[in-house]
């Protein structure tokens, strides 16, 4: 955290006189005062930090990642910000990623953007850059996704979609950058500040990445609008696209009674029919949309039949599952999987939603599937298979020690495609342990973990060992 | 830019002259300053406010349509292919013309008003909300009704508008003719300070006479033009010029398109205007 001690020290003292000279006052009358308003101030950090900022570290990153540099600065300028992201599997975290938060808020409705130079010391790719992340309800987050970094300073532009939301700002600026090829690498940023650009070709925001798309989906089922992006032209004549955060915008749902929608972005299916989902942002409309196609009634993955004696089972209506300590690991930050698991007439299904990869874990305690000869898990694809679609099932063993790493883990992927994976019609995937020969031991199965995503929709059920 | 006073049969534009070459010296880059602009009236010989049915094609009374790819590029190495189809170009029904440039096989289109209308001296103007991207070039120009006896540069030529969009906030006016065509034509630019000229629809002018050609943006005159400009070539602007209207795709003027060029790129044309002194 980094404070200007000198500002600090005069307003503690400045504070002090107020104090000694307001006791001999008149008591002030303090009806009809306004609130405080929030400072419109554009800097964020040109040589050093401006105003109450202070900085924290995403969890599972190297701490120490940021500090002030006197050297490499933009345009000779006293300082800039340093991060050094660490090698991959670094022991003081695997990545460097983190907040600069103004403790008391910004109000920036009078800026379109936040602004800022960048170098690396080679060419690479920051993950994830932007502002709107404030360590709590990380309301209105809009970033720029893997901007490639050269060896030169260059200036970068994020639009605010709608500036009139940030009265009251904590996020000023966040950003995640992972090792590339496993290692790791340095970038400076300098001259961060709030603009107000007439350089900046008029956005346009979309939904669904502006594509107009359609799934087919059950009563009762929540589907989350995906791809909010907004598209704006750089003073270059260039597009940048920035991912916005759902709460830019207003969501409407065309057939109330086939599906609603809420103020997340997040549709439910209501009754069957069809119902298009659109959005508008400040006023104008957003490009693309969704329409969802509510089939009525959830058909039922086929009901298992093997005795439960036969079975160890991880999530089945059908069977008394085992303890799981969850069916969606959220790993941050490179998951983009989302649950949003049902349950029609009874039965539970897990719905997994942008999906690229999820994992399920089990450790209290692992399950010993010696006795077992096969996996088995249902799948249900409610869009298209796209041409090269992959579904892979990776089993995982802790081995003895029973915990991730070690040096006794175990594994084994098995990777399914079309013909077998269908469209709109339960596909049952069974794997005999035989098939499996990367898992040497299965006495500590700990992990499933479901790979080939293409944040399209999945849905899983019946997920058991048997015999 | 050096001024003379010279001789001339309106006294009261010697002062004027003067007066003005020193605005137009000190604040050609910004449009704060107020300028002392000549006084002149004009009234309407053509025009076209493009008020014809959506998706319909530009009055032929009016316009020919150029085709194709022209000479090596129409003489610039552009990569666009010239269309006559309503994808590049269409009035829209809502009174303005659209000029459309497409990739996946460069299109666009450029018409002009050869044959169908000239006139030598006056005020030309155009409404138009440009483009961006790079190497996507928009212009609105000129040239000599005499262009098939007396081939380019000596029929001369007037460039009221032309953007680069890799730098959308610029706009630049040039003149081309016999020693002064090309890389040695005779230019000047107009930037915006924090804006850019496809955000809005600008207005784009020139008043020309028979010894001065001058550029404007929304009314203020960036850019003055005299016979002692030429520094003794030839003024080859005392005969009839002809209109046209494009949008092109790459070329030696703007650079090429890259991947990051924003396709399809719509020039709007709100309407062209020609005057004559009163």
């Amino acid at each position: 955290m980094k404070n200007n001690k000198t500002i600090q020290t005069i307003l503690f003292n400045l504070l002090g006189l107020i104090i000694l000279t307001g006791i001999a006052c008149k008591k002030r009358d303090v009806t009809g005062l306004e609130a405080p308003k929030f400072p419109k101030t554009a800097d964020v950090f040109i040589d050093d930090f401006t105003g109450d900022l202070g900085y924290g570290a995403f969890g599972g990153s190297d701490v120490r990642a940021f500090s002030i540099e006197t050297r490499e600065t933009y345009n000779n300028s006293r300082q800039s910000m340093r991060f050094d992201v660490p090698d991959a599997n670094s022991p003081l975290g695997s990545y460097a990623g983190g907040v600069f938060i103004s403790n008391s808020g910004r109000d920036l409705s009078g800026f379109n953007a936040l602004t800022f130079y960048i170098k690396a010391n080679q060419a690479i790719t920051v993950g994830e850059i932007g502002f709107g992340n404030d360590f709590g309800a990380n309301r209105y987050v809009v970033s720029i996704k893997d901007l490639p970094v050269a060896t030169g300073w260059k200036k970068i532009i994020i639009p605010i979609p709608d500036p009139s939301k940030l009265t009251a700002e904590k996020g000023l600026m966040y950003y995640a950058a992972a090792p590339i090829g496993n290692r790791g690498y340095t970038f400076w940023i300098d001259e961060v500040k709030f603009e107000k650009l007439g350089t900046i070709g008029l956005g346009q925001a979309s939904i669904n990445n502006g594509n107009n798309t359609s799934i087919t989906t059950f009563a009762g089922v929540n589907t989350t609008i995906t791809g909010v992006i907004a598209t704006f032209n750089l003073p270059t004549g260039v597009n940048q696209i920035v991912n916005l955060s759902t709460a830019y915008f207003d969501f409407k749902s065309s057939n109330t009674a086939v599906a609603s929608v809420n103020a997340n972005g997040v549709a439910t299916a209501l009754s069957a029919g069809t119902s298009t989902i659109t959005a508008t942002i400040s006023g104008k409309p957003a490009t693309g949309s969704l329409t969802i196609n509510c089939a009525g009634r959830y058909v039922n993955a086929p009901t298992p039949t093997r005795p439960q004696s036969n079975v160890i089972s991880i999530f089945s209506d059908a069977y008394t599952n085992v303890p799981v300590n969850y069916y969606n690991g959220y790993w941050a930050p490179w998951q983009t999987t989302i649950s949003n698991d049902f349950t029609v007439n009874g039965d539970n299904v897990l719905n997994y939603n942008v999906f690229n990869f999820v994992g399920m874990e089990f450790t209290a305690p692992t399950v010993n599937a010696t006795s077992m000869t096969h996996f088995h898990l249902d799948a249900f694809f409610p869009g298209t298979i796209a041409p090269g679609r992959q579904l892979r099932i990776i089993l995982v063993d802790f081995g003895a020690d029973r915990s991730f790493g070690g040096g006794d883990d175990t594994r084994h992927s098995t990777t399914f495609t079309a013909p077998t994976l269908v469209s709109q019609s339960w596909v049952q995937l069974d794997i005999p342990f035989s098939a499996m020969p990367g898992l040497v031991s299965r006495n500590n199965i700990a992990q499933i973990i479901l790979e080939g995503g293409d944040n399209s929709t999945l849905y899983v059920d019946n997920v058991y060992f048997w015999r | 830019m050096n001024f003379q006073i010279i001789k001339t049969k309106k006294i009261n534009k010697v002062n004027t002259f003067a007066y003005l070459a020193l605005i137009v010296l000190l604040s050609s880059c910004q449009k704060d300053g107020i300028q002392d602009l000549p006084k002149r009236s004009w009234e309407l010989t053509w025009s076209d406010d493009f008020n014809g049915t959506a998706g319909s094609a530009p009055d032929n009374s009016k316009w020919n349509f150029d085709l194709g790819t022209g000479t090596n590029g129409w003489g610039n190495s552009e990569l666009q292919t010239y269309t006559n189809q309503s994808s590049n170009i269409q009035q829209d029904g809502n009174g303005r013309l659209l000029i459309t440039a497409r990739s996946g096989g460069f299109t666009s289109a450029r018409i002009n008003t050869k044959g169908k209308f000239a006139q030598a001296y006056g005020r030309f103007e155009a409404r138009i909300k440009t483009t961006h991207g790079p190497g996507i070039w928009p212009a609105f120009w000129m040239m000599g009704a005499n262009i098939d006896s007396k081939p380019w540069p000596q029929c001369g030529e007037i460039d009221i508008l032309e953007q680069k969009g890799q730098e959308p906030h610029i706009t630049y006016s040039t003149i081309h003719g016999p020693g002064y065509a090309g890389g040695s034509s005779i230019a000047k630019m107009f930037s915006l300070e924090n804006d850019r000229f496809d955000n809005d629809f600008h207005i784009y002018a020139v008043e020309w006479g028979t010894d001065f050609i001058d550029f404007y943006v929304d009314n203020f005159l960036f850019h003055r033009i005299t016979p002692e400009t030429l520094k003794g070539k030839e003024w080859v602007f005392n005969q009839p010029f002809f209109i046209i209207l494009n949008v092109a795709i790459g070329g030696n003027y703007v650079g090429f398109p890259t991947a990051g060029t924003p396709f399809p790129q719509t020039m709007m044309v709100d309407y062209v205007k020609v005057y004559k002194q009163r």
